[in-house]
């Protein structure tokens, strides 16, 4: 069975939680701030992750090569707020073995 | 005044469907929703995406769910009031309830089914620190009377299909159209596209790229905006300022009826019928919670077929009734069409 791997999420709050995130459940980093509650339901994920609302955005804060941006979520993100150059939605982020270690900040919410 | 015996706030796929389950049970249903057409998040949001979780269909458009529903409840003939929002409601003394909108329709029911998925979409906000002050005062969300632009110096802000659609529009309205977007590429129908390069090259649409309005100008009413593009802030002069952003969902006035609200959601008995703390008013689908609450479409028809029973039981106390198959009752419309399954003869064959 894959391993879970270790990532860490700032809240909104800047609080700072470490936490597993499993790599063979299909789910992406949207889903993981969800399940362990880390923003309140209502505020992350509300198109359900099509990146059609940038309510997951999340700035990459460890240096860690994730997959390219698809031009949907490229496209939401010029219309996001809070923009900034380690932008990316948390919704098209598939957690995989790469991101161990991986750490990321939520975004405001808007 | 609209009179009905559901009103039904939300016509997504929840709504929607509550009026074929009402229906059987010969129950009219008026929806109100603040779009402009019923679907809500399916057809507003993602018409064209596939879902593969709706029993017994493999595969289907989201935008062809809402079609396929609105053909199935058309013999309960629904009443609907789009594009307007349910903004409050009364409790009356005989137990029902007035609903009334954002534009003063009134709606008088005994029942009232909150299917309002994650709220009324409203116009994403820039966050933009001295906005909130200058709305209709030269600030607007959403172009409501285009006339209200005539002559006068424009500045809109955003990159998709409206942003482009109503600078289009207005440049030929507008003494001034400036179109502020934070990227060089927009994203649009490619008409819409090609149409404004052309504006701009006949120097119709003033294009201010990558840049983004970081705060607005005025004594009362907007003057002006300021602008910043790479590391430099300038000020352009004008009478309104128009920020295009698309739509997002918000709880909305519903918040302020008196439900229980947890986790942005309307707390509802999930043991029995659905029903909130406030008798008589039911939430299902996306809009309510419960302990192991699921958004899904799915959840949302069964919420609506269980409702409906208590509705019947709340309208009609009186009554005897259980449930009846439509395979066997088959549907009979209120607009005389009756469904029913082919009978089967006894007869001898010589």
């Amino acid at each position: 069975m894959p391993a879970d791997i270790k990532i860490t999420i700032i809240d909104r709050d800047g609080v700072s939680h470490a936490i597993d995130a499993p790599t063979d459940m299909n789910m992406n980093l949207m889903e993981v701030v969800r399940s362990y509650e880390l923003a309140p339901e209502g505020t992350i994920g509300v198109c359900g992750g099509m990146a059609m609302c940038a309510s997951c955005q999340c700035y990459v804060e460890s240096d860690h090569e994730l997959p390219e941006m698809s031009d949907d979520e490229d496209a939401m993100l010029a219309e996001a707020f809070y923009v900034e150059d380690n932008s990316r939605l948390g919704c098209q982020l598939h957690i995989s073995e790469e991101m161990e270690g991986l750490q990321v900040r939520l975004a405001p919410e808007s | 005044m609209i009179k009905t015996d559901i009103l039904i706030i939300g016509a997504g796929p929840t709504g929607l469907f509550t009026v074929f389950e009402a229906g059987l049970l010969k129950l009219k249903c008026h929806l109100i929703d603040a779009l402009p057409q019923p679907g809500g998040q399916c057809a507003e949001i993602y018409p064209k995406k596939p879902i593969y979780d709706i029993p017994a269909f493999p595969e289907v458009l989201a935008g062809d769910l809402v079609d396929n529903l609105m053909k199935q409840i058309e013999p309960f003939q629904p009443g609907f009031t789009l594009g307007e929002r349910a903004q409050t409601i009364d409790k009356q003394e005989d137990g029902s309830f007035i609903v009334t909108t954002n534009k003063g329709t009134k709606h008088h029911a005994p029942v009232v089914a909150i299917a309002g998925g994650l709220g009324s979409f409203e116009p994403r906000k820039p966050p933009i620190s001295n906005i909130a002050s200058y709305e209709d005062k030269g600030v607007e969300y959403i172009i409501r009377d285009p006339e209200l632009y005539r002559d006068k110096n424009v500045v809109i802000a955003g990159g998709g299909d409206s942003a482009l659609d109503w600078s289009i529009f207005l440049a030929d309205v507008a003494s001034e159209v400036t179109l502020v977007h934070r990227r060089n590429e927009f994203r649009g129908a490619l008409d819409s596209v090609e149409k404004v390069q052309d504006l701009k090259n006949q120097g119709k649409i003033k294009l201010i790229t990558p840049a983004e309005v970081v705060e607005v100008i005025g004594e009362g009413a907007v003057s002006g905006v300021s602008i910043k593009q790479g590391a430099e802030v300038f000020t352009k002069d004008c009478d309104h300022f128009i920020p295009l952003f698309g739509l997002a969902p918000k709880l909305g006035p519903i918040a302020d009826w008196g439900l229980e609200i947890e986790k942005n959601a309307i707390k509802v008995d999930n043991t029995l019928d659905y029903q909130t703390n406030i008798p008589g008013i039911y939430a299902i689908g996306d809009v309510n919670t419960y302990p192991g609450k699921l958004k899904l479409i799915l959840c949302g028809f069964h919420e609506a077929t269980l409702m409906c029973q208590s509705a019947y039981q709340r309208i009609f106390p009186d009554k005897r009734y259980v449930m009846k198959y439509t395979t066997v009752g088959g549907v009979t419309g209120f607009d005389g069409t009756k469904k029913e399954a082919p009978k089967a003869v006894v007869k001898a064959i010589e």
